[in-house]
């Protein structure tokens, strides 16, 4: 941890909001991606297999 | 060989299949690098302290945050003129990223604001068109989300994102005659003497490249999943109908 | 065109029209404002042009979702978008109407109401005009918001977050030119900078609102 001075706590809030911010969009993101392929897996396979 | 193979939304899972790890790793590689490079190893600025730290973040999220609607007015009026889904579904998917951007810009301002200006929040018009950007973000998402009909709601939010952009820079110009502001002017200007010092550089421009090719990424993935929710919705149809 | 306007007129002060409805909502507004901020006379004289345009303006969103949402429940819309008139001009008589049913009444009773608000003796002129002139841009950016929401089944709470960003340039000029009419400065500028608004949009907006009509019609 490097010496903010008095400014520590505005910092790493700047910091801490940021990142859990860019965090949250990525993993939302690649949850709905996620979902969105094994859904049509599914349903491609279930299409196959029926003919 | 045209940029518009891509429009084919087959050619463009394709290629972003492969672009998309591409991005994604640079973006982490260059964002750890150049923060924690920025917050860790950069001297602390004589009159702000250790608050310029945040300029790291502030400034590639807003510059990010005007570019993503940027980008949406561009791909909105592509749907509009050459009617391709793909470009529709990426005005779609930049949209959240957008928002997410404006908001930590605002929520960096507001923290740096704290000490530096002794307020969290003033009414500096920067700050203002941000918060007026964050709404017209608000808006355009709640847009897509109330029309069922895709293509209905591909051309609603394309005029939406056109007239709203006017008004946008409209905005800008009148929330500066409304009110003189506290931001301090250009500080990446490449001539100007009130540039911070070079050894601020580096990390700054690491981490807007950072920014850049996450949102690059993210938009790719989002793209990707809309494409994919499309196609869902067309054999769920297409089941029902059978 | 004369005879769409004579009836959208007709339309909105019959019963259960709507009409006298923005106006009431107005008066409620600025009742309330001394209830929230104190009723210190110098305070209030302050806020007054201010209070006055945002109660104008919430009063003209009020009756936003009537615009078109009428119409084109029963049909009307669809044979206006045939009919031998362009689209666009239906917009404008239809912004026309709103804004001779909603904004003009508004427009007479704000000095009324500025007594309320120890609006200074020389502002009143100034609010008078730059809502004069500030409304008909209300009433037309509020036809686009009301034609991007015409198909929904409940755009009101949409509509409202659609036209409210757009409405903050009118917003700003109009009440900056009343503000400063009421500090005894010359609003000229302001003024000029919303008169410009007002104009822009009668000129533009019509056609983007024609445009979304008829991508809702589809």
């Amino acid at each position: 941890m490097p010496d903010l001075g008095k400014y520590t706590v505005e910092v790493s809030m700047a910091y801490g909001v940021s990142l859990i911010l860019i965090f949250l969009l990525v993993g939302v993101s690649i949850l709905q991606a996620r979902r969105a392929r094994r859904a049509l897996l599914e349903i491609e396979e279930r299409r196959k297999s029926d003919g | 060989m045209s940029l518009w193979e891509y429009a084919n939304p087959k050619k463009f899972m394709q290629t972003s299949g492969w672009l998309l790890p591409i991005f994604a790793v640079s973006s982490a590689v260059m964002l750890t690098v150049g923060l924690v490079w920025g917050f860790f190893f950069t001297a602390d600025d004589y009159r702000q302290g250790s608050t310029v730290k945040i300029i790291f973040l502030h400034v590639p999220a807003a510059l990010m945050a005007i570019n993503a609607w940027f980008m949406m007015l561009v791909t909105s009026l592509i749907w509009l003129i050459r009617r391709h889904h793909v470009s529709a579904l990426a005005a779609k998917a930049a949209a959240p990223i957008g928002m997410v951007m404006t908001l930590i810009a605002l929520v960096t301002g507001a923290v740096w604001g704290q000490p530096m200006w002794g307020t969290w929040w003033a009414w500096d018009p920067r700050l203002t068109s941000f918060l007026i950007l964050f709404l017209f973000y608000l808006g355009y998402i709640a847009m897509w989300a109330s029309v069922e009909n895709p293509d209905t709601a591909a051309d609603l939010t394309s005029v939406l994102c056109l007239v709203g952009s006017v008004f946008a820079v409209l905005s800008r110009y009148a929330v500066n005659f409304w009110n003189q502001g506290l931001h301090q002017g250009a500080t990446f200007s490449v001539d100007r003497e009130t540039n911070i010092h070079s050894s601020y550089y580096l990390p700054a421009y690491l981490c807007m490249a950072g920014f850049v090719a996450l949102f690059i990424a993210l938009v790719l993935l989002r793209t990707r999943t809309e494409i994919r929710k499309r196609r869902l919705q067309a054999l769920l149809v297409r089941e029902r109908l059978a | 065109m004369i005879a769409l306007f004579l009836r959208d007129l007709r339309q909105a002060t019959r019963a259960g029209g709507g009409f006298g409805l923005g106006v009431a909502f107005f008066l409620i507004v600025v009742v309330l404002v001394p209830f929230g901020v104190g009723p210190e006379s110098e305070i209030l004289a302050t806020i007054a042009p201010g209070i006055l345009w945002v109660g104008a303006l919430l009063s003209c969103l009020l009756s936003l979702d009537r615009l078109l949402a009428l119409d084109y429940e029963d049909g009307s819309l669809d044979l206006l978008a045939t009919a031998p008139i362009p689209l666009e001009a239906v917009v404008v008589i239809k912004a026309l109407a709103h804004w001779v049913v909603t904004s003009v009444p508004l427009v007479i009773v704000a000095p009324m109401l500025g007594v309320l608000l120890n609006l200074p003796g020389g502002a009143y002129g100034w609010v008078v005009i730059t809502l004069l002139v500030g409304t008909p841009a209300l009433s037309i950016i509020g036809a686009f918001g009301a034609a991007l929401t015409v198909g929904l089944k409940r755009g009101g709470l949409l509509l409202s977050l659609l036209v409210l960003p757009l409405y903050v340039p009118t917003l700003i000029f109009g009440a900056e030119a009343a503000r400063r009419g009421a500090d005894g400065l010359d609003g000229t500028t302001p003024l000029l900078m919303l008169a410009g608004i007002t104009l822009a949009s009668l000129a533009l907006l019509p056609f983007a609102a024609a445009w979304v009509i008829r991508i809702n019609l589809r």
